[in-house]
């Protein structure tokens, strides 16, 4: 992916207002993709709206036993690090909801007895609403994990915007890290309450992990200091923009409404915190160069 | 003992305000967190005395020992999950390594060791009640296994209490299906919200697959009375319960910095809590005696 500016917004669980920041960036940014890697509950599209352009199936290799080769030696059985495979009644059963698709039991069998065949576990569709290019990616219900469907996305959209807003799953969790390894700037929504500065704490950690210039966005303010501010101030981490909890707003939201369509106030904010972010990682890129 | 899990399809539609709730109306002597990635209930749910802490150790990582190894790249063409880079000499990315040890098959000299990793805590606290819950290390995997450990750390400590009240984490994923898993009744906590609807669609689709019994809930119904309806009818089409609405409460928020729950102040929210608590305790036991 080779666009000027990638941005990824995190929290530290949903609900915090991260598609709300994510998607009015999207639409404030002048060329803009706009990935959904919140694969379990993708919910940009609802904003960013439009008919399905484009599906992208993704598949996982699945191990399959050959019963006519298999001579039950177990060695498939006792090598999986994850227990997808079972020994039951003299057959090899594999549990495909288990299996990471390691393709190590492929690699041990001595009698070649394992091929793999491509198994379903969601898909990515390509919308376009405006100025962004809108990518989703959707997991299938009962399946474990997005990982492979966030790192498809991440490589396989075409290059070419000038900014790339990445709405990162909720929490801190493996999956979040894909989505965040290769952004510029972590954007941090954050809620006034003790949870919020609770799970706050949690991504701003994960950013140090990877060592990417973050701030904040606080949602929902209503003025007075609250546990996020506090922890921003304490923790150097810069306060990029204040949404304070307003009926209006929530009803935007409630419709599918993009607030800075809406707003002219907000419109204006969120091209300011455009603006700082663009500016940040342009200096971050000088020292940088400079070093 | 009784399990009631508290889900939302999502974060921050108030599965953790309704769980304290419960946890204090019904009077609950078991109680779990099963939020493992952002827990949150022990911010509301302040215990007295330190909880027992133990170590969660996920499957053990990789490791390259320079010295053995002959740089014949094998390891990295067959890892699936591009844990292992050579910069200087091949290494493995402890993030991004799942513990497959698939390198450790294909290593022509014996280069590759499994090292155990921990990568979250369980905490445990005993205060004449049972409150388990953990936190996995950031960037971690295997939440879904930590989300059984933490449920068996709540059943063995607390095999005299009738009822259980369990945090669920957010999303469809692993975790919530380790949640699930032998749980009487699920409580979604919905929100009238278009992505609160999609969301709630999609958990019920995941739910479907387990015996619990299935509610639904509206948190901060009356922001959006359309919607609110919308779940209301999508529930009685698809033979869904519905046990009830919440009124958005502005204290809610400050109630929880203080460290109480709904339930610790009289009014409507707290009226409506009751209400929803009575209706799903009839949904519980119906059918037995
Ligand atoms: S591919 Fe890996 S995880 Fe899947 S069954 Fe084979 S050894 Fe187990
Ligand atoms: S390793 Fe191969 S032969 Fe042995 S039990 Fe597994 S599939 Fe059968
Ligand atoms: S154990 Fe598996 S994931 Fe880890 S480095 Fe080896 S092959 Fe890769
Ligand atoms: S397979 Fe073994 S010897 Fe070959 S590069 Fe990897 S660690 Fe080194």
């Amino acid at each position: 992916m080779d666009t000027n500016l990638k941005i990824a917004v995190l929290s530290g669980k949903g609900g915090t207002g991260k598609t709300l920041v994510a998607s009015n960036l999207a639409k404030i940014a002048n060329r803009a993709v706009y990935l959904d890697c919140d694969v379990e509950e993708p919910n940009g599209h609802l904003f960013l709206k439009g008919p399905v352009l484009e599906a992208f199936d993704v598949d996982l290799p699945m191990p399959e036993v050959n019963l006519d080769l298999c001579d039950y030696c177990r060695k498939c059985v006792d090598f999986c690090a994850f227990n997808a495979l079972a020994l039951i009644s003299g057959r090899v059963k594999v549990f495909d909801k288990i299996c990471h698709s390691c393709g190590g039991c492929k690699v041990i069998c001595p009698q070649n007895a394992i091929e793999e065949y491509n198994k379903n576990i969601g898909k990515i569709e390509r919308r376009h609403y405006d100025n962004v290019d809108v990518y989703t990616g959707i997991l299938n219900p009962g399946e474990e994990s997005g990982t492979s469907i966030i790192k498809k996305m991440m490589t396989t959209i075409p290059s070419g915007y000038e900014t790339a807003i990445i709405d990162s799953p909720p929490g801190s969790a493996c999956i979040v890290m894909d989505s965040i390894e290769d952004a510029d700037y972590c954007v941090l929504v954050a809620e006034p309450t003790t949870f919020g500065a609770h799970n706050l704490r949690m991504v701003h950690e994960l950013t140090k992990v990877f060592n990417k210039p973050c701030g904040a966005v606080l949602n929902k303010t209503n003025g007075e200091e609250d546990p996020s501010r506090i922890y921003c101030m304490d923790n150097n981490v810069p306060i990029l923009l204040d949404i304070p909890w307003r009926k209006d707003i929530s009803d935007y939201i409630a419709e599918g409404s993009l607030v800075v369509e809406k707003d002219k106030e907000l419109s204006e904010s969120f091209a300011a915190l455009l603006e700082r972010i663009s500016q940040e990682v342009q200096n971050e890129k000088n020292t940088y160069t400079q070093r | 003992m009784k399990k009631i899990l508290i889900l939302s399809g999502k974060g921050g539609t108030g599965k953790t305000t309704l769980s304290s709730a419960l946890i204090r109306l019904l009077d609950a002597k078991a109680y779990a967190d099963c939020d493992v990635d952002a827990p949150n209930l022990h911010l509301v749910m302040e215990e007295e005395n330190e909880p027992l802490k133990s170590d969660f150790l996920g499957l053990p990582a990789a490791y390259i020992d320079p010295a053995k190894c002959i740089s014949c790249d094998l390891c990295r063409q067959n890892c699936r999950f591009d844990a292992i880079t050579n910069i200087n000499g091949y290494i493995v990315n402890d993030h991004a390594c799942e513990g497959c040890k698939v390198c450790t098959l294909v290593c022509p000299s014996d280069a590759i060791e499994m090292v155990p990793r921990v990568i979250g805590h369980l905490s445990l606290y005993k205060n004449g009640h049972v409150f388990s819950t953990a936190e996995l290390k950031m960037g971690s995997g295997n939440s879904g296994l930590l989300v059984t450990e933490v449920k068996k750390h709540l059943y063995v400590n607390s095999k005299n209490a009738d009822i259980a009240i369990i945090d669920g984490s957010p999303g469809i994923g692993c975790p919530v299906i380790a949640s699930i898993s032998g749980v009487d009744l699920v409580i979604l906590v919905s929100e009238p919200t278009i992505s609160g609807f999609s969301d709630m669609e999609r958990i019920i689709k995941t739910s479907e697959g387990f015996p619990a019994k299935v509610a639904v809930c509206v948190n901060k119904f009356d922001l959006h009375l359309e919607n609110t309806e919308k779940i209301i009818s999508y529930c009685s089409e698809n033979g869904i319960p519905f046990v009830g609405t919440i009124p958005f409460d502005k204290d809610a928020s400050s109630l929880i910095n203080q460290g109480k729950t709904l339930a610790d102040k009289d009014g409507p929210a707290r009226d409506s809590i009751i209400k929803i608590m009575e209706r799903s305790m009839k949904i519980l036991n119906e059918g037995d005696n």
